[in-house]
C-alpha cells in the first residue's frame, strides 16, 4: 500500500503535536505511537484539522468536555481518548 | 560555509508572555522586530497559566503595591531583589489596565470592572488576611493573554518566524551580542539573525525533571544559549515542585482534592501527613506536603513496584461527591492513571512546576554576567520571563506573580532596547566565526554514524535530577548526583541520531533540545549541592535552616569550568524602606 504521507509530512505533524499544555502532549505522543504511521489520508486530513484547534478547545475535546461542532471528528476524537 | 543573513532592530527569542510583550512594545516603538518560535505563539507554555495576573487594583476590598510588594519579598524567603520587586509590585496595576485596553477579555464585576480573586500568600496589611489581587479570564488566563498579545503583534507588524528553532547566540571578541543562528524546522535552513538587540523570552526548562508539569517545549533554549557563550545562570536550585502531579505524567491533581477530604498515603496504608503535620495534616502548605512524601519514598515507603510514588486516596467521598465537588478529576485519574479514583487511589509525586532562577537581568531586562563586584553588562543581550532571573522570585515565587512578571518585565526590557537603539544605531561586523558553534553541533548530529541515544541520554538526565535534586535534599546524595550530572554532559557531547532527513527532523530537534536541558540540570544540581541552608524550594537535610548571615547570595553558575559565584541579595528598594528578613510562617 503507497503510504498517505511522506516521511518530513509525519515529522511535521509530529511536531504539531507539541502544545502548550502537558496533557495534549501525553496524548498525542501516545497516539502518534498507535497510529500515526497508520492514518488512511482521510484520517490524516482530520487529524490536521484537529490539531489546528487551540490547545484548551482541543483538550476540552478530547476529554470529552466538550461534544465536537463537526461529528466528522468523532472516530478520531475516540482513538484519542482510548487509554 | 555561506549562509544567509537578515538584519532586524531586535530579535526576540521566544514567543509566549514575556516575548509577544517585548516585541508588541518594539514594532509599535516603529522598529523592525523578528520573533522566533518553535511553536505557533498561541500554543506556548503561557497558554497553560489559570490562576491571573496579581495586581493591587483593589477593585473588591483596600489593596496597594506596598502590601503586594511586602508579600513577594517575604515569599521569596528574602532572596528575591527588592529593587526589582519594588519596579514589579509599582507597575502591576499598569500592566493589567495596558492589557486590558489590548482587549484582554478578564472577568467583571456587576459594575464592569476588572473582577478580582484571592490567591494562596498574597495579602492584606502586612499579612493581615487573604487580599482580591488576582486578575484572571476565567480558568484560562494565559490563554486570553497570548491570544490578546498576539493579534496586537500581528496589527504592529511584528515579523513572526514560526517553527524556528534559535540555536546560539553571536558574540564578537569585546562580548557584545549581535544576535542569533537559527534554523527553520521545515527546510533545516540555518540563517544569521543579525541584530542590534537580542532577547531571550524561551521560557523554563522544568523538562529537566522525570516529574514534571511543564510541556515538552520547555526545555530552557534561552538558558542553553546563554551558557554555550559563556553567560552565567543565576539561582538555578531553586525550582517549585507541586505535591500532586499523577506519578509518571506529571498532569496536576489539584489541592482541591485534599480540601475536600482526599488524603495522601505510604505503602503501608498510613496516613503518614499526621506525623508530619499533626494539625493541619493533608492540608499543610505545598511545601510541607512534597517534603513529606519525599521523606517517604526516601526511606522506603512509598507504594508502586519500585516505591516510586505516594498514593493519593479519595474513593471515600464516594463517585456522587467526586462528581460534583472535584469536577474532572476522575476523568484526568482515568485517563493519565488509569485509575478509577472512585474505586482506587491515584500514585502522585511532587512535580517540578517553576523555574525561580535563570539568565541574570538587571530591572531593564539587561542581560548580565557579574565579575567580581562588578555587573558588567552583557551589551546587546536582554532577557525577560521565566528563562530570566532578575530576581523578583527569589527562592520561591508566589501564584499569580509570573504572569505578571513576564508582563512587566517584558516591556520593561524593550524600554531598554529601544533606549540602547537610539544611542547606537549601526549593526556591529559579525565575527567569521558567528555561525561556527551551531553548525558544528549540527555537523556533528549529520555525520555521526554511532553515538549515545538522545532518550537515553535525556532520561538519565530527567532520573539523576529527580533522584539526587528534588522536593527534598541530602548531601550525600547531591554530591552523587553531581557526579552523575558531569557523566550526563559528556555523554551528550556524543548523542547520535540515525534520521538524517531535512523537513521536520524532530529526532534532531529533540537532540538540539537535549544539549539545552543538560545545562539548565548541570547549573541546577552544581548550585544546590554548594547551597548549604535550606531557603525557599532548597531545602537540605544536613542544613535545615535559613542561613542570613552567610547566604543572603544569588549564586551564578558559569559553564566554562562550572565556576560559581556569589553576589549579595540587594536588600535596599527603590523608594522605599527594606524588608528585614524575618521568619516566614503564614
Amino acid at each position: 500500500m503507497e503510504p498517505a504521507t511522506t516521511h518530513g509530512e509525519l515529522g511535521k505533524l509530529r511536531w504539531h503535536c507539541r502544545r502548550g499544555l502537558l496533557e495534549l502532549d501525553l496524548v498525542l505522543e501516545q497516539f502518534n505511537n498507535r497510529h500515526l504511521e497508520v492514518l488512511d489520508a482521510g484520517q490524516l486530513a482530520l487529524f490536521k484539522e484537529l490539531l489546528a484547534f487551540g490547545d484548551n478547545d482541543l483538550l476540552d475535546l478530547v476529554m470529552g468536555r466538550t461534544a465536537p461542532a463537526d461529528e466528522r471528528y468523532g472516530a478520531l476524537l475516540k482513538m484519542l481518548r482510548t487509554p | 560555509m555561506a549562509i544567509a543573513k537578515r538584519q532586524f532592530d531586535a530579535v526576540v527569542v521566544g514567543a509566549g508572555g514575556s516575548g509577544l510583550r517585548a516585541a508588541l512594545h518594539l514594532a509599535e516603538a516603529d522598529l523592525k522586530v523578528a520573533v522566533l518560535s518553535k511553536v505557533f505563539p498561541t500554543r506556548s507554555y503561557t497558554v497553560a497559566a489559570q490562576g491571573g495576573v496579581a495586581a493591587s487594583l483593589g477593585n473588591d476590598g483596600e489593596d496597594n503595591w506596598h502590601w503586594h510588594m511586602f508579600d513577594t519579598v517575604k515569599g521569596s524567603d528574602y532572596l528575591g531583589d527588592q529593587d526589582a520587586i519594588e519596579f514589579m509590585c509599582r507597575k502591576a496595576n499598569e500592566a493589567v489596565y495596558e492589557l486590558e485596553h489590548f482587549g484582554m477579555p478578564f472577568d467583571r464585576t456587576p459594575d464592569g470592572r476588572i473582577y478580582q480573586r484571592p490567591f494562596g500568600g498574597q495579602t492584606r496589611n502586612y499579612g493581615e488576611g487573604p487580599v482580591k489581587r488576582s486578575c484572571a479570564a476565567a480558568d484560562r488566563t494565559g490563554h486570553a493573554m497570548l491570544h490578546t498579545l498576539y493579534q496586537r503583534n500581528v496589527r504592529a507588524r511584528t515579523q513572526f518566524f514560526v517553527e524556528w528553532m534559535a540555536l546560539d547566540l553571536i558574540r564578537n571578541q569585546d562580548g557584545e551580542v549581535l544576535g542569533v543562528v537559527a534554523m527553520e524546522m521545515e527546510t533545516s535552513e540555518v540563517m544569521i539573525f543579525q541584530a542590534k538587540a537580542t532577547l531571550l523570552a524561551t521560557g523554563g526548562a522544568g523538562r529537566i525533571y522525570s516529574a514534571s508539569t511543564n510541556a515538552y517545549i520547555n526545555t530552557g533554549d534561552g538558558l542553553g544559549m546563554a551558557a554555550r557563550a559563556g553567560v552565567p545562570l543565576e539561582d538555578m536550585e531553586f525550582w517549585q515542585f507541586h505535591p500532586t502531579g499523577v506519578a509518571g505524567a506529571g498532569v496536576l491533581i489539584t489541592e482541591g482534592v485534599r480540601g475536600e477530604g482526599g488524603f495522601l498515603l505510604n505503602k503501608d496504608g498510613e496516613r503518614f501527613m499526621e506525623r508530619y503535620a499533626p494539625t493541619v495534616k493533608d492540608l499543610a502548605s505545598r511545601d510541607v506536603v512534597s517534603r513529606a512524601m519525599a521523606t517517604e519514598i526516601k526511606e522506603g515507603r512509598g507504594a508502586g513496584k519500585d516505591g516510586e510514588y505516594i498514593l493519593l486516596k479519595l474513593d471515600h467521598l464516594g463517585a456522587e461527591v467526586i462528581d460534583k465537588r472535584l469536577p474532572g478529576i476522575r476523568e484526568i485519574a482515568m485517563k493519565f492513571a488509569n485509575v478509577d479514583c472512585t474505586k482506587n487511589p491515584i500514585p502522585v509525586v511532587p512535580t517540578c512546576h517553576y523555574q525561580m532562577g535563570g539568565v541574570p537581568t538587571n530591572i531593564h531586562g539587561q542581560v548580565y554576567a557579574p565579575d567580581g563586584a562588578d555587573e558588567n553588562i552583557v551589551r546587546g543581550l536582554y532577557a525577560a520571563g521565566e528563562c530570566s532571573c532578575v530576581s523578583v522570585h527569589g527562592a520561591n515565587r508566589l501564584g499569580t506573580n509570573s504572569l505578571l512578571d513576564l508582563l512587566v518585565f517584558g516591556k520593561s526590557a524593550a524600554e531598554q532596547v529601544i533606549r540602547d537603539i537610539a544611542v547606537d544605531q549601526a549593526f556591529k561586523d559579525l565575527p567569521n566565526d558567528a555561525a561556527d558553534r551551531p553548525l558544528a553541533r549540527l555537523a556533528r548530529l549529520y555525520s555521526a554514524t554511532s553515538g549515545e541515544s538522545v532518550a537515553e541520554v535525556g532520561a538519565e538526565m530527567r532520573r539523576t535530577m529527580q533522584l539526587h535534586c528534588g522536593v527534598f535534599r541530602f548531601p550525600d546524595s547531591l554530591a552523587e548526583g553531581v557526579r552523575k550530572m558531569l557523566a550526563v554532559v559528556e555523554r551528550v557531547k556524543h548523542t547520535f541520531i540515525k534520521d538524517k532527513s531535512k523537513v521536520f527532523n524532530t529526532a534532531r530537534l529533540e537532540a538540539l533540545e537535549l544539549d539545552n536541558l543538560v545545562e539548565t540540570a548541570v547549573s541546577t544540581m552544581i548550585s544546590a549541592e554548594a547551597r548549604k541552608e535550606s531557603r525557599g524550594a532548597h531545602d537540605r537535610s544536613d542544613h535545615p535552616n535559613r542561613d542570613d548571615i552567610n547566604w543572603m547570595q544569588h549564586t551564578f553558575w558559569f559553564k566554562e569550568g562550572d565556576r560559581l559565584q556569589y553576589k549579595p541579595v540587594k536588600l535596599k528598594p527603590l523608594t522605599v524602606e527594606s524588608f528585614q528578613p524575618k521568619p516566614r510562617v503564614y
